[in-house]
């Protein structure tokens, strides 16, 4: 069982759909007592950063999550749920995150002068570049394409922990951040077709 | 480049839902379901429709017209929508741009702009999907949006939309440089040379086809072939 976040900031309707088109259970839960029963963590996001921890921080759960990643539960952060995972970002002020994977949310490079290029908010379907052999990208192509939509992406400390990249005007962009057992993804896979069907498809069996 | 699908109305209920897995099956990469007459007959008529359509498509769906409130945002969001596209009620009420991307997040907030041409190099933005005047200025509102907080925006000639005739290219470059957020184009692609004209000219993020496809003058797969033959990046 997969027990889907909902700290008031997600689209929770959509990921719950597509785990079912995909035979996968899950639950959509704000109750930390569900957090710790099942057997892995989707942290999902929409919206920003600032509002997103306090949602978390209300409903008591922040501590756990981090205590539920450190001792080895699967977490799938997606888009914002994906940024949460670092220490901080500077969206909107500087804002604390839950620090499971040493890095920093910041904003995107903008475009070339004349506005060329690829814009602000990066809205779209974008080749991954780099990605690792983590088992999270199981039976996909070495470039799969993902829906990408965000201003911000996360800067992490460590290379290692960076399981994918976008190439984003020249710029390398970090699409996928992996520590052990703690994953996110700047991309919707539940909204990026098959290939995001087929990534949420792996997170649902990766061991523990 | 992103191929929407723009649904026209609901003037057909159940249409809408098949139309769009149709198109999701064939490779678009985006749905947009527009509600023309949300005025007429009040809101959530499309809510049942993008519902169904979440179930079995699992691409981006935005959702606009009559969109008026964040109750509003948060229930398209809630039924599966991802984004929504405001037109009417910015333009009334700008404050409400500003509130709903700080509340939402910009990337969920799309400003739809109907554009009238009123001179050589002159648009009027219309509200009411394009029956009010607002005496404003088509480029400068797509400015002023932005800086309330949208972070897309949809352009759509009035005058080319559903003429088939081609885009208004002057008024898509004129847009596209006003901004640095990223620009769908909509209304008036007849022809697959219509939609690589628009690509090689102005080379916008994403354009929208409706009466291409709904009245079958081709299809996505066809028209993604045809662009990448021309050089314009397309998910194949």
């Amino acid at each position: 069982m997969i027990c889907v976040v909902d700290y008031g900031r997600g689209n929770l309707f959509s990921i719950g759909q597509a785990l079912e088109y995909i035979g996968v259970p899950y639950e959509v839960s704000e109750h930390p007592e569900k957090l710790k029963s099942a057997d892995r963590i989707i942290l999902p996001g929409v919206g920003a950063f600032g509002d997103a921890v306090d949602g978390l921080h209300k409903r008591g759960l922040t501590e756990l999550i981090c205590d539920l990643a450190r001792d080895g539960k699967p977490v799938l952060g997606i888009c914002l749920g994906a940024q949460l995972l670092v220490d901080s970002s500077e969206e909107f002020g500087v804002h604390r995150g839950l620090g499971l994977i040493p890095g920093k949310i910041k904003r995107l490079p903008r475009a070339s002068h004349s506005g060329a290029g690829t814009r602000v908010p990066n809205i779209g379907w974008r080749k991954l570049a780099d990605r690792s052999d983590s088992p999270l990208f199981g039976d996909l192509p070495d470039d799969p394409s993902f829906y990408f939509v965000h201003s911000y992406s996360a800067v992490v400390e460590n290379p290692s922990h960076v399981a994918a990249k976008i190439d984003f005007n020249g710029h390398e962009i970090t699409a996928v951040i992996q520590f052990q057992n703690i994953v996110g993804c700047q991309f919707h896979p539940e909204k990026s077709g098959e290939m995001g069907l087929t990534l949420l498809k792996n997170f649902a069996e990766i061991s523990h | 480049m992103v191929k929407g699908v723009h649904l026209e109305g609901v003037r057909k209920v159940g249409l809408p839902g098949e139309l769009a897995t149709k198109y999701a099956a064939e490779g678009a990469d985006e749905i947009l379901f527009m509600d023309v007459v949300a005025s007429l007959y009040g809101r959530n008529n499309l809510l049942p429709v993008v519902r169904e359509a979440a179930r079995g498509i699992f691409i981006p769906l935005t959702v606009g017209g009559g969109i008026r409130s964040i109750d509003d945002i948060v229930d398209v969001l809630r039924n599966g929508g991802d984004k929504v596209a405001i037109n009417t009620e910015g333009l009334n009420r700008p404050e409400f741009l500003r509130q709903a991307s700080k509340i939402l997040g910009s990337q969920c907030i799309i400003v739809s702009i109907e554009a009238k041409r009123t001179g050589d190099d002159q648009w009027e933005a219309y509200s009411h999907n394009g029956r009010e005047k607002t005496g404003k200025n088509a480029v400068e509102w797509a400015k002023e949006a932005e800086q309330l907080g949208a972070g897309e925006v949809l352009i759509t000639s009035i005058d080319h939309e559903g003429t088939m005739k081609g885009f208004d290219l002057q008024l898509i470059e004129q847009v596209y440089d006003a901004v640095a957020i990223p620009v769908t184009v909509c209304g008036g692609a007849g022809k697959t040379s219509h939609l690589i004209d628009l690509a090689q000219d102005v080379a916008p993020d994403a354009i929208c086809c409706a009466s291409l496809l709904h009245f079958n003058k081709a299809s996505l797969p066809e028209l993604k072939s045809v662009l990448s033959h021309a050089g314009v990046s397309v998910r194949l």
